[in-house]
């Protein structure tokens, strides 16, 4: 039988064969042909710990450190170690409970494992540190860990130099091979973002082995492959911070910008936003509780209306129409108008400010005196120049004049998202009345700086720039330097070292326009405006807008005769020019050439910084968010009293008292709402719905219902008496 | 492994003994490659004693001297208590329902104190392949005979059945290797081609998309009808078996498969037989589960092939050479659970890549060959028999065990013979080698 069955000892041998084939082959598959499981090995095993370098500072042009790198530190617990630890005390340092505290710690277990450190309080206060380091001890699985934030000594220029933030998914998406990952912290704006890449220098790497847990091991191959951290390189910028924090303070209560740039290298000297913000407020631990009350602000303080606020120039404008009817040749500096109030060739009425004939008889005397009718004429003569034919082409014409004087384009200052305002296309314009149909009339009032034209602080004084440099300017930017500049470097800052020359107009033309402009300081609307010592050129503007009163706005530049700080000023509804703008522009001035402001002006600095020259609709919207605020609290504590309060009738429903002492603090609580908010409609609805719920009780507790009757029997009473 | 004694080494076949040694070798560096930490003094540790390849180191030396008894033994020893010692492991297997101990939700081991414990079901292997070479070299039996071969079947099932009732599905599946064994002594092939194509045909149900399925199967059943056409002509029950066999092929793939898999297993077992083909098992299908959830248990989890990936990564990051002894990184981030046990093939394959396992595996074919060829001289049915049973079982346990791992067979608790952590396993296949031995030395002798 065995005999019989002998051939089948090779079939079983076939078929262990057989198997051990398949088997190679799935081996081979495996490990050969497939490298995803390499991949996947060095994903589960080698964590890679990034060793942040430290941000590169930027300095101003006295190479003061406008913001610094400091230490903040990390409450970090790694659950599974956590036993044993104090948490009453713990809870009572941090001003937490011990439901949070064990909410929170469910939520790192659950987000991030329980044997891995995780962040349990972030960005810890100075004195929170110092307490928690002394009591460490209690804390077993609690550790302090340190990292780096920024803080700024002189507390200003914040929408200038931006912020640091932790990046987002959105951000991750945008910057994917910028090899940035979750938890890491970026420029998110200012000169934080576009200097990014410079200031936060190379992150090193340290590879480690991790087991199963996530639990370090050592490290991957000896750090072999580890790389150090670089640290980022400093930038050095020509703001000067002493002005910057002067501007600031002048601005304070109003809306409006100021923007100071040096017209022989396009440094940027001082540039402010108001309403402006504390720069510390937005970092460490002070952003979460700012930055959401920030962003809702009405008045939109991280808004740098500098380089985004778009207003008319108004008279401010009208230099820069004389230069390019000069440059044109449609006018010589004695070309003289002859206006008595009014300009009326157009049908519809300029005004002007002055009746006395011979106030514009020539270009010097128009400026000084802002004629109206005068550089509405020589618009019109650009616009009608026959040289071109007929008005759209010439409006073409001056409008190429306008964006080689940097209006209506961006500019390309190194911040992030500057708006290019607007000088009209002649698209506009056929939209608005018809291809052809328009002329130099339609359009007249663009020639003193309104209609459709806008532009940004920024470009103001940047045509300042170009009048005070007699024709050529630099970028406006910030950046002079970088510290060890690189090629990468030289190429970005190639752009804010190269003159462009806007016109090639002869001296004579410039200076006509130089001393129209210093007798505007002398004799003409700026002539209350002194800067002591100093000699120098300015233009008013009172812009009219469709917000409100008009914007008040000041141009300037000075000294007359060797420019090295052109200002451009403007304050929102305040009405004169020469009122409020004005006398901020020649602090800026003053404080930048003498280095120090007068002491007897320095009362005048106080005043102006004290002015509240914000629009009313703006202030009613703060007490508005106030109210809401306030009566939010109150019904927030409402509803913990009436929670406590079904608390204790469900534990004990006997006891009466309890249960009568609230709803009489509800009602009285409702009482101080109303008196809060007497005429605040916002909140209104709110109160049927509570007084709703406040029934429900009734039905449900007919004694403290009963009790509410009497408290409102009580009140009427009060009331009448 | 044994004494140089003459007359105890008398016959021994010395390749086998090599290929036993080498492989528990191997087995011991496995377990020291999954226990190794940097910065340890491992040599200390070894001496302590604590660690697994000190203790696996323990078992060696145990199962040395348990082998040396055998071979100095006497060879008509084993036919006398084959029977008894079968009936002694299905009562012990028994008793522990009732005294056994529950070991990672097993009821299927017998605390035996100083924190050993004996897994009955693992020694009845031994017992079984003993009883069932005595019950095949009976003089008078006639294995052509369905009632014989139906007692031999009933003998292997025994055990597996009360194995499956301690819920150690592996080791029941074990026995099934006996069936070829059985094979080779003139069961009929079609058992075990119907068994395989029945195999595939569940494989084949669970990777191919049922619709397309079904269609093959019918076309294959036309194609089939066509080319024999004329035979069905003449013989009409030719179509009706073809017939008959497309049917039950299309039910069980529609039917019974599913159902088996909602209904007889429970979800964790659908899910690794799922995920060993690369497919993940809703539990919310299962019977098991519904029921689970009903009483208000646990909600069903999301399906993990956390296994299979980790012990795939760790054998395909090896690569062609390996990462080198100790360099594996999923073996010394402990990714793969079980690694010292079940898993153990994972180290082997990360630090010594394909190169290695390849190897390793030729050194077990060796050894399997070696087996047969040592069955096929001998003079006795017993002798041959017991042969065939302890290459069986240990060609069943290598190749589950390494499909499982390389992701070609579900995960089931089945040890890597000689290399896997654990006394049990470690001294059951030392005493089935050895017995072997003992037999072969006396391969001239006709033993009953």
């Amino acid at each position: 039988m065995s005999v019989f069955n002998q051939s089948r000892s090779r079939v079983v041998q076939i078929i262990f064969t057989l198997i051990f084939v398949v088997i190679l082959i799935q081996l081979i598959n495996l490990q050969i042909f497939s490298s995803k499981y390499k991949l996947a090995a060095e994903n589960n095993a080698i964590y890679r710990k990034i060793i942040y370098p430290d941000r590169g500072i930027i300095f101003d042009r006295k190479k003061k450190a406008m913001l610094e790198n400091t230490i903040s530190y990390d409450l970090v617990v790694t659950p599974v170690e956590s036993k044993g630890t104090d948490t009453l005390s713990l809870c009572a340092l941090l001003n937490i409970d011990t439901v949070e505290y064990k909410r929170r710690m469910r939520e790192i277990v659950f987000k991030y494992t329980a044997v891995k450190p995780s962040v349990f309080e972030g960005l810890l206060t100075q004195e929170l540190y110092a307490k928690l380091y002394e009591n460490m001890y209690k804390f077993p699985g609690f550790n302090l860990t340190d990292r780096s934030v920024r803080t700024y000594p002189f507390n200003t220029g914040a929408q200038v130099l931006g912020y640091i933030a932790e990046v987002d998914t959105s951000f991750l998406r945008r910057h994917k091979e910028d090899g940035y990952e979750m938890g890491d912290y970026a420029g998110m704006n200012g000169l934080e973002r576009t200097y990014e890449k410079v200031l936060m220098g190379e992150r090193g790497i340290k590879r480690f082995v991790r087991d199963n847990k996530s639990r370090i091991q050592g490290a991957y191959e000896n750090g072999m492959f580890d790389t150090s951290a670089v640290a980022g390189r400093n930038l050095y910028t020509s703001v000067d911070v002493e002005v910057q924090q002067l501007a600031e303070k002048l601005l304070a209560n109003k809306i409006g910008s100021a923007v100071a740039i040096n017209p022989k290298t396009g440094g940027i000297i001082a540039m402010v936003s108001s309403p402006n913000y504390n720069p510390n407020d937005l970092t460490g631990s002070a952003r979460r509780k700012n930055l959401g009350r920030m962003l809702l602000d009405t008045a939109r303080p991280m808004f740098n209306r500098a380089i985004k606020g778009q207003y008319p120039p108004g008279s401010t404008f009208k230099p820069l129409g004389a230069v390019i009817a000069l440059d044109e040749g449609l006018i010589t500096p004695n070309y003289g108008y002859t206006c008595y109030g009014s300009y009326s060739n157009c049908g519809v009425v300029v005004k002007c400010e002055h009746k006395n004939a011979g106030h514009a008889a020539s270009l010097r005397l128009a400026l000084a005196n802002s004629c109206n009718s005068y550089f509405s004429q020589v618009f019109r003569m650009a616009i009608d120049n026959p040289e071109y034919h007929n008005s759209t082409l010439g409006y073409l014409k001056w409008k190429e004049y306008m964006n080689k004087f940097g209006m209506g384009t961006t500019l390309d200052v190194d911040l992030p998202s500057e708006n290019k305002a607007s000088v009209p296309d002649t698209a506009v314009y056929n939209k608005a009345y018809g291809k052809n149909r328009w002329n130099s009339c339609t359009i007249l009032t663009l020639g003193i700086g309104q209609d459709k034209m806008t532009a940004t602080p920024m470009q103001l004084a940047n045509m300042m720039c170009i009048i005070a440099n007699k024709g050529f300017y630099y970028t406006p930017h910030f950046v002079d330097s970088i510290e060890h500049e690189q090629k990468d470097d030289t190429l970005f800052l190639a752009k804010y070292r190269r003159k462009h020359s806007v016109i090639h107009t002869s001296d004579t033309v410039f200076r006509a326009v130089h001393d129209g402009m210093h007798d505007v300081t002398v004799y003409g609307t700026a002539s209350e405006i002194k800067v002591p010592g100093v000699e120098y050129c300015a233009k008013t503007g009172t812009a009219q807008n469709p917000h409100g009163k008009n914007h008040s706005l000041f141009v300037c530049f000075a000294p007359k005769d060797n420019p090295t700080i052109a200002v451009a000023v403007i304050v929102e509804n305040a009405g004169f020019g020469a009122t409020w703008a004005g006398p901020i522009g020649a602090f800026i001035m003053e404080k930048y050439l003498n280095d120090t402001i007068a002491s007897d002006r320095l009362s005048e600095v106080e005043r102006i910084s004290k002015a509240d020259l914000i629009p009313v609709a703006i202030k009613d919207w703060y007490v508005k968010k106030e109210n809401q605020r306030q009566a939010k609290l109150i019904l927030e504590a409402e509803a913990a009293k009436a929670e406590m309060n079904a608390e204790s009738k469900q534990s004990n429903s006997e006891e009466e008292e309890n249960s009568e002492k609230i709803p009489l603090g509800t009602e009285k609580d409702k009482e101080q709402l109303e008196l809060i908010l007497p005429d605040n409609k916002n909140i209104k609805p709110l109160l049927p719905q509570n007084k709703k719920d406040s029934s429900k009780k009734k039905n449900t507790n007919t004694t403290s219902a009963l009790l509410i009757d009497d408290h409102k029997k009580w009140l009427a009473k009060k009331s009448k008496a | 492994m044994s004494t140089r004694n003459s007359f105890v080494s008398k016959g021994v076949d010395w390749t086998i003994v090599t290929l036993y040694a080498i492989l528990v070798v191997i087995g011991i560096l496995c377990i020291f490659m999954v226990e190794y930490r940097t910065g340890t003094n491992w040599l200390q540790l070894f001496l302590g004693g604590k660690t697994n390849y000190s203790k696996q180191l323990i078992f060696a030396g145990a199962c040395a001297l348990i082998a040396t008894f055998i071979l100095l033994a006497d060879s008509k020893l084993f036919t006398a208590f084959a029977n008894l010692t079968y009936v002694f492991g299905i009562l012990l297997m028994i008793a522990t329902f009732v005294i056994g101990k529950d070991i990672k939700g097993s009821k299927s081991w017998i605390a035996l104190g100083g924190g050993f414990n004996l897994q009955p079901a693992e020694l009845c292997k031994i017992f079984t392949a003993l009883a069932l070479a005595k019950y095949m070299s009976m003089q008078n039996l006639d294995f052509t005979k369905k009632r014989s071969q139906l007692i031999a079947v009933g003998i292997v099932l025994l055990p597996a059945l009360l194995s499956r009732l301690q819920h150690e599905t592996g080791l029941a599946l074990v026995y099934l290797s006996f069936f070829i064994a059985m094979y080779r002594e003139g069961l009929p092939a079609e058992i075990l081609v119907i068994g395989i194509s029945f195999g595939a045909l569940v494989v084949a149900t669970l990777t191919v998309d049922p619709n397309t399925l079904a269609i093959t199967l019918t076309i294959i059943a036309a194609i089939l009808l066509y080319v024999l056409r004329r035979q069905i002509k003449r013989n009409s029950k030719l179509l009706m078996i073809i017939i008959a066999t497309w049917a039950i092929c299309v039910g069980i793939q529609r039917f019974a498969v599913p159902y088996i898999f909602n209904n007889v297993f429970e979800c964790y077992q659908s899910q690794r037989i799922y995920s060993a083909v690369g497919k993940d098992y809703d539990c919310n299908q299962n019977k098991h589960n519904k029921s689970e959830i009903a009483a208000g248990a646990k909600a069903s989890f999301k399906p993990d092939d956390y296994n299979v990936r980790q012990s795939k990564i760790a054998i395909g990051s090896g690569g062609f050479k390996g990462r080198g002894f100790l360099k594996g990184t999923q073996t010394r981030g402990k990714y793969v659970p079980a690694q010292h046990t079940d898993f153990i093939f994972t180290s082997l394959g990360e630090a010594f890549g394909f190169l290695g396992c390849a190897t390793f595996l030729l050194i077990y074919l060796f050894l399997l060959f070696r087996i047969v060829n040592i069955a096929e001289r001998q003079r006795s049915t017993f002798s041959r028999v017991y042969a065939y049973s302890v290459a069986s079982i240990l060609f069943f346990h290598i190749t589950v065990n390494v499909c499982m791992t390389i992701g070609l067979f579900p995960i089931i608790g089945i040890a890597l013979p000689l290399i896997s952590y654990g006394g049990s396993s470690l001294l059951t296949f030392t005493v089935l080698i050895f017995i072997l031995l003992r037999l072969d030395a006396d391969r001239q002798m006709v033993l009953r």
